[in-house]
Order: C-alpha cells, then sequence, then structure tokens
C-alpha cells in the first residue's frame, strides 16, 4: 500500500463523516457509469395508463405525468448531471488556477487587469449572468456548462492568486529557481501543486454548487430539452403537482440533488487532509 | 527575605494528538525584588512554556500538573480568574517575543498605552493619555508627542519594542517577563532595546526574567541565570560562576557553542577537536572566481537597495557579507545567483560576464550549477511536498539532467552524507524533519551540483547555538575538501570573523567598510563597523559581566519612523 492510500485511510478512519461523504461519492459515481443497466424502467419511455402513481413495489418512486418510472429517471439523470458539474468545474478550475497562478506570480499590470476583470464579473449575480450567458448562446449542454465555468472562474482565479502570492517570495521558490528551474515551470510545478490542497476544498464545494446551478437553468428552462432526465428539470416540472399532494414528483429528484451536493460539501474537508503531505505525521 | 517569586516543582503537560507530553519536568528557581535573571536554552527546553505558566497564560492544551508558582507569597496556580486578571499587566507584565505581532495594528500607540492603564487603574481617558506620553518619554521616544498618534505599521520593529515595554512598565510591575525580546531585531537595535529595557528595570527596582536562546544576551545583562534542557533546570547560578565553572555538561556545551570573541571554530564543539584539513594550495597568480564591479540595484520608488557596490572572491575563498536589515545584502545576495537583474555595473565569474543574461533565463546559463544557495530559513526553504530526497536530486535532475537510478541515488546520498544527514532521513517531508536536519537538507541540495559558489544568506540565523555551531563547522570543511568558495550573508560578525577570510560590510546599500576579517575584526576604520562590532553581547569569562546593568538609561534613538 503506498504512503499515500495509507495516509487516506488514516483520515477516513479518523474523521467518518468524511468516510461517510466518499461512500456517497463513490456510490453517485458508480450510478452514474451504470445507470442504463440499473434503471429499471426506460427513462423516457411513457406510460399514460398509469401516470402519476404513488410510490408503490413494482415503482419505487412513484411514476410522473406521463407515466415514466421516477426512479429510472433519477438513475439516469445522475450521470448528465454529475458531468455537468465536473466539467464545469474542472473548466474553471483549470483557466483559473492558472491564470491566477501567473497573475500572483508576476504581480503588476497583468494582476491588476486581470483583476479588475474578474472584479467586473463578481459584480453581476452570478446566477442571472448564467441566464444570460445560456440564453445568448442557446441551452445545450455545452453552453450550460460553458456558462458554469464562467461564473465559477473569478473564485478560482482570485483564490489561486492569492495563495500563489503569498509562496512567491518563499525560500524553496528560489531555490527551485537556484536549482534550473524557469518562470514557467515554477508556477506549474513548484506553486500551484502547493496551492491544490487548499483548492481542493473549493473544488468540492463548487462541484455541489454547480449541481445546483444546472439544475436552477433547468428549472427556469434554461437548461437541457424538456424530455431529458435531469434532476433540475424533474423538479420543475413536479413542482406542479405538489399542490395536489403528489409529493414523490418533486420529492425524490429533490434528494438525490441534495444528498448529492452534501456528499461534495462534507467532502471538501477530508479531501484537503488527504492531499496536504503536511498532514502526515 | 522571601523571594519575589519562587517557582518550586512546576510541571506541565501538553495534550496533544499523541497522547500527554510533559513540557515541564519540575523546574524550580526564584528570584528576588529588583533581580535579573536569565532563563537560557535551546528551543524546546521549555523557556517559553515557563514564562507562560508564571504568568498562566498557557493556551488550552497545557494545563500545570503540579508545583507552585509563589509571587508575593500568593499561590498563582490557584487563584481565580479576578485576580488573575489583577495581577497580570499590574503586578507582573509580559514583553513578547514579535513586537509587531503583539501590538494591535488598527488602534494607535496611545491608545494602547491608555488601555493598559485603565485596566488597572480608575483614571479618566485623559489622564491615562497624559500618563502614557510620559511613558513614551521614559521609553526614549523621540518625539513622544507626534509618535503617541502612531500606529504599530508606521514604527520600525525597535520601536514597537519600546511600545511594548512602556506598556509592560506602565502599571509599574514589580517583575518584568521578556521572552526573547530582541529576536528579529538588528544587533545595534538588540543593543538599545536591552540597555533601555536593563536601565528602567534597575531604575525603578524591578525584577525582570529574561528569556533567551543568547548566552552573551543573558551574561550581559543578567545577574542570575538559569540553564533549561528538556523541560529541566540544569542549572543554575550568578552570571560569573556560572560562566566560569560550568558543572553540568549540556552548559558546557552550550558555552562552548556560543561564539565569543576571540573563539575559533574548532572551539565550538564541546569534545575532542576535529581535524582541521588544509585547504588546497594553488599558484599564485590565478583568477577571481568572482568579481563584482560596481553593481547598482534601484527599487520602485528610486530606493538605491545596492549602490555602487564593487568586490571579489579568489577560488576557493570566503567572503563575509555583513549588514543590518535594509542594508542591501540579501539583495546583492540575489543578485550574484542570478535570481534577479542588476540594474547597473558588472558580475564576472571566472573571466565571463554573467550579468548580461536575463535573470529569467539564467536557468538554462551552463553557469547555473556552478553558483548555488543556502537559504536564511530553514523551514521556509524547502518545497513542502519534496522529500528530502526529492530536494536534494531536485538540482542534479534540472541541472545535470540526471535520470532516477542508481546514478541519482548515489549523488545524493553523497551530498547528504557531506552535509551529515543521516540517509535514512532522506524520505521525509520537511515538516517531519527538525530545524537542523532542515538546514542540512539545504545544504545537501546546495553543494548536490557541486558548485564553485555558494552563497550563504544567514544560513545560522534560525537555528540553535549548538546546531550553528556544528552548521559553521560543516561549511568550513566544505570549503576546504571540496574547494567551494563561500559568500557568507550575516548580520552576525562573530561568525562571519570565524568562517571568513574577508569582510565586506555594507550599510543602506554601500560598502562602508572592507578587508581581511581579523584586520576588521581588530582594528575597525568605520564607525558602523565599530557600533555593529560593540553591539554584540558577549560574554568573557573572567571578565564582569554585569557593567552595564548600573549603566544609565540610554539616550534618545536615532532611527525615526520606519
Amino acid at each position: 500500500m503506498s504512503a499515500t492510500t495509507r495516509h487516506a485511510m488514516f483520515v477516513l478512519r479518523g474523521n467518518p463523516v468524511t468516510a461517510l461523504a466518499a461512500t456517497g461519492m463513490t456510490l453517485v459515481v458508480l450510478v452514474a457509469v451504470f445507470s442504463p443497466w440499473l434503471a429499471p424502467y426506460d427513462p423516457i419511455a411513457s406510460d399514460v395508463a398509469h401516470a402519476l402513481q404513488p410510490p408503490s413495489a413494482e415503482h419505487w418512486a412513484g411514476t410522473d405525468q406521463l407515466g415514466r418510472d421516477i426512479l429510472s429517471r433519477i438513475l439516469v439523470a445522475t450521470r448528465l448531471d454529475l458531468s455537468i458539474a465536473v466539467s464545469a468545474v474542472g473548466l474553471s478550475f483549470v483557466i483559473g488556477a492558472l491564470v491566477g497562478g501567473f497573475c500572483g506570480y508576476r504581480g503588476g499590470r497583468l494582476d491588476r487587469w486581470v483583476g479588475r476583470i474578474v472584479d467586473v464579473l463578481m459584480a453581476f449575480p452570478l446566477f442571472v449572468l448564467a441566464m444570460a450567458l445560456v440564453a445568448a448562446m442557446g441551452n445545450r449542454v455545452e453552453n450550460i456548462v460553458i456558462a458554469t465555468a464562467i461564473i465559477n472562474l473569478p473564485f478560482y482565479t482570485r483564490f489561486a492568486r492569492a495563495e500563489v502570492n503569498v509562496r512567491r517570495d518563499a525560500g524553496w521558490v528560489e531555490a527551485a529557481r537556484a536549482c534550473g528551474e524557469g518562470h514557467l515551470s515554477v508556477v506549474l510545478r513548484f506553486l500551484l501543486p502547493n496551492v491544490l490542497p487548499a483548492m481542493a476544498v473549493q473544488i468540492s464545494l463548487n462541484l455541489g454548487w454547480a449541481i445546483l446551478n444546472a439544475a436552477g437553468l433547468s428549472f427556469i428552462g434554461l437548461g437541457v430539452q424538456a424530455s431529458t432526465p435531469e434532476w433540475g428539470i424533474m423538479v420543475a416540472e413536479g413542482a406542479r403537482f405538489i399542490t395536489t399532494g403528489k409529493w414523490w414528483l418533486v420529492g425524490f429528484p429533490g434528494l438525490a440533488l441534495m444528498l448529492t451536493v452534501l456528499c461534495f460539501n462534507l467532502l471538501g474537508d477530508g479531501l484537503r487532509d488527504i492531499l496536504d503531505p503536511r498532514m502526515r505525521t | 527575605m522571601t523571594a519575589l517569586l519562587e517557582v518550586d516543582d512546576l510541571k506541565v503537560r501538553f495534550s496533544t494528538r499523541n497522547g500527554m507530553v510533559d513540557a515541564l519536568h519540575g523546574v524550580s528557581f526564584s528570584i528576588g525584588a529588583g533581580e535579573t535573571l536569565g532563563i537560557v536554552g535551546e528551543s524546546g527546553s521549555g523557556k517559553s512554556v515557563t514564562s507562560l505558566a508564571i504568568m498562566r497564560l498557557l493556551d488550552r492544551a497545557g494545563r500545570i500538573a503540579s508545583g507552585r508558582v509563589t509571587f508575593r507569597g500568593r499561590d498563582i496556580t490557584r487563584i481565580g480568574a479576578g485576580e488573575l486578571r489583577g495581577l497580570r499587566g499590574a503586578a507582573m507584565s509580559m514583553i513578547f517575543q514579535n513586537p509587531r505581532a503583539a501590538l494591535n495594528p488598527i488602534r494607535t500607540v496611545e491608545d494602547q498605552i491608555a488601555d493598559v492603564l485603565r485596566a488597572h487603574r480608575k483614571i479618566s481617558v485623559a489622564e491615562a493619555k497624559a500618563q502614557g506620553l510620559e511613558l513614551l518619554r521614559a521609553v526614549r521616544i523621540r518625539e513622544a508627542e507626534k509618535r503617541r498618534y502612531a500606529y504599530p505599521g508606521e514604527l520600525s520593529g525597535g520601536m514597537c519594542q519600546r511600545v511594548m515595554i512602556a506598556m509592560a512598565i506602565a502599571c509599574e510591575p514589580a517583575l518584568l517577563i521578556a521572552d526573547e525580546p530582541t529576536t528579529g531585531l538588528d544587533v545595534t537595535t538588540q543593543k538599545i532595546v536591552m540597555d533601555l529595557l536593563s536601565g528602567i528595570t534597575a531604575e525603578r527596582d524591578m525584577a525582570m526574567i529574561l528569556i533567551t536562546h543568547d548566552l552573551g544576551l543573558a551574561a550581559r545583562y543578567c545577574g542570575q541565570i538559569a540553564v533549561m534542557e528538556r523541560g529541566l533546570v540544569v542549572e543554575r547560578g550568578a552570571t560569573e560562576a556560572l560562566f566560569q565553572s560550568a558543572r553540568h555538561p549540556y552548559t558546557r556545551r552550550l558555552i562552548a557553542a556560543s561564539p565569543t570573541r576571540h573563539s575559533r571554530l574548532e572551539d565550538l564543539a564541546y569534545g575532542a577537536p576535529r581535524p582541521v584539513v588544509a585547504a588546497p594550495q594553488r599558484p599564485a597568480g590565478t583568477g577571481l572566481l568572482l568579481d563584482l564591479r560596481n553593481v547598482v540595484k534601484t527599487f520602485a520608488g528610486g530606493v538605491k537597495a545596492v549602490d555602487d557596490v564593487s568586490f571579489s572572491i579568489p577560488p576557493g575563498g570566503a567572503l563575509g557579507l555583513v549588514g543590518e536589515s535594509g542594508s542591501g545584502k540579501t539583495t546583492l545576495s540575489r543578485m550574484i545567483c542570478r535570481l534577479i537583474d542588476i540594474d547597473a555595473g558588472d558580475i564576472i565569474f571566472l573571466g565571463e560576464s554573467i550579468s548580461l543574461v536575463p535573470a529569467g533565463e539564467f536557468h538554462q546559463s551552463p553557469r547555473r550549477r556552478d553558483i548555488q544557495i543556502v537559504f536564511q530559513d530553514p523551514n521556509d526553504s524547502l518545497n513542502p511536498r519534496f522529500t528530502a530526497f526529492d530536494s536534494i536530486a531536485h538540482p542534479l535532475r534540472r541541472l545535470e539532467g540526471l535520470r532516477n537510478g542508481g546514478v541519482l541515488d548515489d549523488r545524493v546520498k553523497e551530498a547528504a552524507s557531506r552535509a551529515g544527514l543521516p540517509a535514512d532521513l532522506l524520505e521525509r517531508f520537511p515538516h517531519q524533519l527538525s530545524g537542523g536536519q532542515k538546514a542540512r537538507v539545504g545544504i545537501a541540495r546546495a553543494i548536490a551540483p557541486r558548485p564553485k559558489l555558494l552563497v550563504l544568506d544567514e544560513p545560522t540565523a534560525a537555528l540553535d547555538v549548538s546546531i550553528q555551531a556544528v552548521i559553521l563547522q560543516l561549511l568550513d570543511r566544505l570549503r576546504r575538501e571540496n574547494d567551494i568558495a563561500l559568500l557568507f550573508v550575516s548580520h552576525d560578525l562573530n561568525v562571519v570573523r570565524m568562517l571568513c577570510d574577508d569582510i565586506v560590510v555594507l550599510r543602506q546599500g554601500r560598502v562602508v567598510e572592507a578587508g581581511p576579517a581579523r584586520a576588521v575584526f581588530e582594528h575597525p576604520r568605520d564607525d558602523y563597523t565599530r557600533a555593529l562590532l560593540d553591539a554584540i553581547p558577549h560574554f568573557e569569562p573572567g571578565a564582569a559581566p554585569r557593567e552595564l546593568r548600573a549603566a544609565a538609561v540610554p539616550a534618545y534613538d536615532v532611527q525615526g519612523f520606519k
């Protein structure tokens, strides 16, 4: 067993909440991968004869207004929601870390300009900005990803900038240069990896937030096509029926959403402990 | 006569992640009214914990397990929070290590002194401020009427420490505890602050406990000394007697490791002297290794950090660059290492100019491996994500293109053993190493690519004296055995004198004096050099160390606002 795995096991043992969140996360990822085989019914096949049925032995989570099995739709939707969140956060993390990292290291005019642009971006209500972007670009999955990435970008840029900035004069950075590293590799191979543990927390929190954001966009009709299984749309469509006591249309997709986001958030702190070599004793 | 403060078999215990740890194993000492006691010891000896325990300022993890601290007949370990508050600041007060951090940055000096006064006396704000002004005058702050409105950030480190002293003596305490009050200050500032402190306590008949790692400082300013090691007072007694005839081996080792005016490098280690390897003889007339010609560096705002500096080092030579903070010695060392560019002048290395290559591209130069640097703070100079092995292997991988394998392993192990780092520590991360071990990793990294010039930026400033002694001897041996030239940047003239052939004294970016180490040390020509030399606290076995205790409070400061 490698030192990293051993350390990860140690952190998880001492921290049952993280272990729980990690288990939950693994489960969500497994569902996302195997959902087509796990789903008991076809998630888009309608069966009007059995519409709006409460949870039963046949349909564990009930059926919606078109008689589609809600459980199957939730399971299948996992993959889409997760990939939107992961690619959006991944995109903003990579761009934000690079831009912020170089700004923090170089300082000067570049830093000031990027800083102001980021400030402008942050001055918008972020969800409204995402709405505008998707509305302008057309509501396709790629555009949801791009819009979510753009509104997350300021946080990563600022974070990476600040963290790199406090470390750029550290002895070990100068030492790396004396060992023959150029500025570029100092940032990429020395500063950014040291910032990563702190950013992992941000990534984890942001994943949950990105899922909510994607679901929110779908909820107001700016997400994926209505027939596509997606948690946000399911909640949006189901909301009409909640007044008539058909709670399962909203309840189960909402629960899936909530539990997934919760797992991401709880995982954050544990992740930092695992990634930071200083936590190893 | 009963003692003012009596510490009797004090045990302090900390609860940590790995169970309970005893920090103090039964410390006993006492101090009478108006006396001065120096508590000396190296890091981890428990001297700070002792002072915190006396003030009952231990953090939540720490607990006084047993023992008594009797202050004016009352056992402090048993009194309630209210009585304790009345005692702290009024009857006993404390001066902390880092004055910048101990002062509240967003309140004026005057307000902070008034706070202390008003916490213990029923006086109006105006009265408190008037008294605060008197105190600022008492600690010899020039133009106190103006500076009382200053924020800590507007004052220099020495001035901040004076404000701290003013706050500590505000309520005329009977006991003053100064915990490393001059760490981080320049030697000349240290002297000013310590003279002030000792003058004030003598004038007002206060007792003082001075906690320090610097034997010279304790010897110069204290009448009694207690030596601590690993949570125990191993020896205590009157200063003269202690230094003349130390009985405990640890005390003797500590005394041996502390450089004095006359000590040589071989004297520093307690025990058998190691054989000195003679420096290799080289034919006369060989060229210079490093030649600086009229180097200038101007920072934004027109401040000349380095102004027309020239000096040279022969191959295998050792030059000491001495100066206080702000003298430009760090900037200069970075320029020689080609980490930053020079604005004018030239740096010649082995006959060719290396200042033509921009600092941003110097890593591709074949000269990169010839000039290596050891950084000041070992805690800060290693990548937290690199093991010791990776740190030492880094220059070999980058500068010599070595791949993982036997050759790289051998070279890393060789460098580590030269630097005195045991091979079994190579797999550790920096946070798993002690300060001295980290310093060795830093040295091993620098010597791994077999450089011709090693720049040492205060490599021992953050280390205990005993480790400093070992590191200094190591550097000297490296120089002689491997023919590496040393550029030793330091504020400590004593250390420089032992290690270096030549000395260059810098002040505000200019060379004020240069010459052979012995000559500069024994017959300084410049006043500034003389002031630097005078400021070093020495202890001379046999000499009367307490002469300064009775000295008058020093004159007004010369340094102004930051």
